[in-house]
């Protein structure tokens, strides 16, 4: 793997387009701007067609003999079945209001990461084959030929795109490139062209229930190391439920949470925050997947890794489901998951327990965001809460792109955030809400051969947050995203390295006070609370 | 390059039309056939288009929310932004198409400092010159109905009023006359001038440029400089929409270029970049409600697919699941 340069080679980005135009500059696959190719096993287990070896960087990548007319039919079924990409074929007008509002963009310089000329890589080929104006004017007409380098063109740039949507908020025709970069891997991926930082976690999260292969003693075992933690801290001993039948509430959230911190001070906060509820609730070892990989590969893949939710809670009975803080899972919840494997009759409309609060916006999918949980719990005074066990923290809020710009979750956080901290401060107002910037690496780009590509793309969010940590002292990046907390980690020790990363609910574990605890001496990562080191130095 | 192309495509058309209708056995092809087939191809050519686009359904509801979810009650909801109800998507719509709401939020991403920071500003200009365009472009049209009603309505003169009302010259100067021109030529220079824009351009962006620059310049030499028989061009206006036309001799030829870079116009419409006029109303993140939690929204071609069960998965794992133990289903 090539070196990651010092952050001030990295941010010396150079916006001059190349002399040649567009179509006759050839991609060039740079070390660290992609990953590696998916493996045959992977696509075996889900059953995607042209399983074999291959790596993107070689000349031959062992296409299937008709790959040019399985692309074609691929694309004239979609144009069938999707009128937004139809509709994103005909309607752009290239008026360049979308290219610098694309992270990648922004960090990169390279021409092909403005959304509009990412959207051209494949209307080229449209206007060519699928319009009556390009078959007979061709490139007068804006269309080309598709051929290998096409093809490779668009795997490049197709996986240099998070599915952020921060583009299509500027679009004058609400023109979303997420929408065309789903749709062009999902080509990629009827000729095996997935990259396996996907491939891998879809074939794990299909046979064993959650991206990262977390088996069921494994998510058991993984639990009680953090069950030990919280008992360290508070002197609680905690014991929640796994697949338990006749449970009220079924709780899912990414399997990030279960694996590596800051991910893990999260899960941890949930278990606590519920105990102190006395919620009746269960985790699932099948359904242990919020996130979902497959709708960075297609369509199906996505809707057949998402039916495990819907299938566990009418296994178990529960009432209704509860889900963890995460991005893309809650973009994917919102807008697709009772279209795909609804509806969900066998559920109850999602009821709080503890407030009585009728969750109605959720009325027909069922499923609740423990933001919106906890918000409507501070709401109604259920929480007792001492924020000043994170007065060691100054906290600003990203928005993880999927909540804000495809579910509009923006306010419920905040308003928790308020009441379980005394230092909040907000970044630059067009870096955040749905104006907020990708950590670089959601959509399955958080590998770690693509560093250059992440590092550049997480730049614009980096520099924002760089700047409240040099104009407020700010030391926590707080967010509701599972990819976020393992993704920003990395971006803030490369770029603003005073800054550490947290979910939402380990700060409100941390300010939860609750019954028949000890005394709290750390916070739930082990360190001193504010002002007990005053107090032991004094004793 | 590609605007050089563009600008003498046009410069060509125009003269085809000025030297073809100087011929007078030509006047009745410009000033009757072209623009009746014009007028059928853009009207076949859209409606085409438009049920192209309707073919293919909206199978997920997928709005980009640009505000506050409608959630718990005591959350202010951003009922436009993020609009739950058929009314909140017709406000946001309206505010899209006759306002330019997304384009208003333009920003532009400048390095600064040492060149390793960006920093956001006010980038207002692509807006206003667009909504200029769009709305001189209107009112023009609107203001030409004129020539196709014998009495013309009180609400078209209210318009000419307004639009003259500086009073400046015989006949009177139309404020949008200038607006265009100035809006056009604005959009053209920013086309070439800001180089990542001028990298994604294609002929396709710079020829309707200039064609309406076309159009629009031989209106105003006709209106202001070279004059021309303007009580026959209202009888053959009438003629066209009665079915009746009649070319009188007296017409101009400019007025005959004019007509013919509006039917190239016309012609060109279904099948370039300009259908965004109708497309903009069926953008599915804009035209749908963030209600798909509330309302199941259903795709029309949803189908089964293969999952892997609990079942299957029990299977897989029933020793070390009891190991842990977990509940199972079978022993």
């Amino acid at each position: 793997m090539a070196k990651l340069p010092k952050p001030e080679e990295l941010s010396k980005i150079d916006l001059t387009p190349p002399k040649t135009d567009w179509m006759d500059t050839p991609v060039v696959f740079k070390e660290g701007m992609f990953c590696h190719g998916s493996k045959p096993k992977s696509l075996e287990i889900v059953g995607f067609p042209n399983p074999r070896e291959w790596r993107p960087a070689d000349a031959d990548w062992k296409l299937p003999e008709n790959w040019k007319e399985i692309l074609l039919e691929g694309i004239a079924d979609r144009l069938k079945k999707y009128r937004s990409f139809r509709l994103f074929m005909d309607i752009c007008v290239r008026c360049g209001a979308c290219a610098d509002k694309c992270h990648f963009f922004i960090g990169t310089g390279d021409p092909k990461n403005m959304p509009v000329l990412r959207a051209e890589l494949i209307r080229s080929v449209y206007r060519k084959e699928f319009t009556t104006a390009g078959k007979i004017f061709g490139r007068m007409a804006g269309a080309r030929e598709l051929t290998v380098d096409v093809l490779k063109e668009w795997w490049y740039y197709f996986y240099q795109c998070t599915e952020c949507r921060r583009c299509s908020v500027f679009c004058p025709y609400g023109i979303d490139q997420a929408e065309i970069t789903m749709i062009g891997r999902e080509l990629l991926n009827l000729l095996g062209l997935n990259i396996e930082w996907i491939a891998g976690p879809v074939s794990n999260c299909y046979m064993k229930g959650n991206h990262l292969g977390l088996e069921p003693h494994t998510i058991v075992g993984n639990l009680e190391y953090m069950l030990d933690d919280i008992e360290t801290v508070t002197g609680k001993r905690i014991k929640p439920t796994f697949n338990r039948k006749g449970a009220e509430i079924l709780f899912v959230t990414p399997s990030g949470d279960l694996f590596a911190d800051p991910g893990t001070y999260t899960a941890m906060g949930y278990m606590m925050l519920f105990e102190e509820l006395g919620l009746d609730y269960t985790w699932s070892t099948y359904a242990s997947e919020g996130g979902n990989f497959g709708f960075f590969t297609s369509n199906e893949m996505a809707k057949r890794l998402n039916s495990k939710i819907y299938a566990e809670a009418k296994r178990l009975g529960v009432k209704w489901i509860l889900g963890g803080e995460c991005g893309h899972m809650w973009r994917v919840l919102s807008q697709y998951m009772d279209t795909w494997n609804g509806p969900a009759d066998f559920l109850e409309v999602p009821k709080s327990p503890i407030t009585g609060t009728v969750f109605e916006n959720a009325k027909s999918m069922k499923m609740v965001h423990v933001a919106e949980f906890t918000a409507d719990l501070i709401k109604n005074n259920k929480l007792k809460l001492d924020p000043k066990r994170n007065d060691h923290l100054k906290v600003t809020w990203h928005d993880s792109c999927n909540v804000a710009r495809g579910m509009g979750m923006l306010e419920e956080p905040r308003y928790v955030l308020k009441n379980v901290v005394n230092n909040f401060v907000e970044m630059p107002e067009d870096t955040i809400r749905e104006k907020t910037f990708c950590c670089g690496s959601g959509t399955g780009l958080n590998a770690s051969e693509d560093m250059d590509l992440r590092m550049k793309g997480g730049f614009p969010r980096a520099n924002a947050v760089k700047f409240v940590a040099d104009h407020y002292g700010v030391n926590m990046l707080a967010n509701v995203c599972a990819i976020d907390r393992a993704t920003l980690k990395a971006l803030m020790e490369y770029w603003v390295p005073s800054v550490g990363v947290c979910g939402l609910h380990e700060l409100v574990a941390n300010a939860l006070i609750m019954k028949g605890e000890k005394e709290r001496t750390t916070d739930l990562r082990g360190e001193p609370l504010p002002g007990i080191e005053a107090k032991e130095e004094k004793a | 390059m590609k605007a050089l192309v563009s600008l003498i495509a046009v410069l060509l058309l125009a003269l085809i039309a000025y030297a073809g209708a100087s011929v007078p056995a030509m006047r009745f092809l410009f000033g009757v056939v072209i623009p009746y087939a014009a007028f059928i191809i853009f009207v076949v050519g859209m409606v085409v288009r438009i049920l192209k686009w309707a073919s293919s359904p909206v199978p997920f509801r997928i709005p980009t929310t640009t505000g506050q979810q409608k959630s718990l009650p005591w959350i202010k909801h951003s009922t436009i932004e993020s609009p739950s109800t058929g009314l909140g998507v017709i406000a946001r719509m309206a505010l899209e198409v006759l306002f330019f709401r997304s384009l208003f939020r333009n920003l532009k991403t400048q390095q600064v400092g040492d060149g390793t920071q960006v920093a956001y500003g006010e980038a207002k200009w692509l807006w206003a010159a667009g909504l200029a365009f769009h709305w001189s472009f209107l009112i023009i049209l609107v203001r030409h109905m004129r020539f196709f009603i014998e009495q013309v309505p009180a609400a078209i003169q209210m318009i000419e009023g307004l639009d003259s009302f500086l009073q400046i010259g015989a006949p009177l100067f139309y404020m949008t006359d200038a607006v265009i021109l100035a809006s056009v030529t604005y959009l053209f220079i920013r086309r070439i001038g800001i180089p990542q824009v001028k990298y994604i351009s294609l002929i396709a962006d710079y020829f309707p440029l200039f064609l309406i620059l076309g159009i629009a310049v031989t209106g105003v030499l006709m209106r202001y400089f070279t004059k021309t028989d303007i009580v026959s061009v209202k009888v053959l206006a009438m003629g066209l929409i009665s079915f009746n036309p009649t070319v009188a001799e007296t017409i101009s030829p400019m007025f005959f270029t004019h007509l013919f870079l509006l039917s190239v116009l016309f012609v060109y419409f279904p099948m370039s970049k300009l259908v965004h006029m109708a497309g903009v109303f069926m953008s599915p993140t804009r035209n749908l409600a963030n209600n798909s939690r509330m309302k199941r929204h259903v795709n029309p071609w949803n189908y089964p697919v293969h999952v892997h069960t609990y079942e299957e998965y029990e299977n897989d794992f029933r020793e070390k699941m009891k190991g842990a133990g977990l509940p199972v289903e079978k022993e």
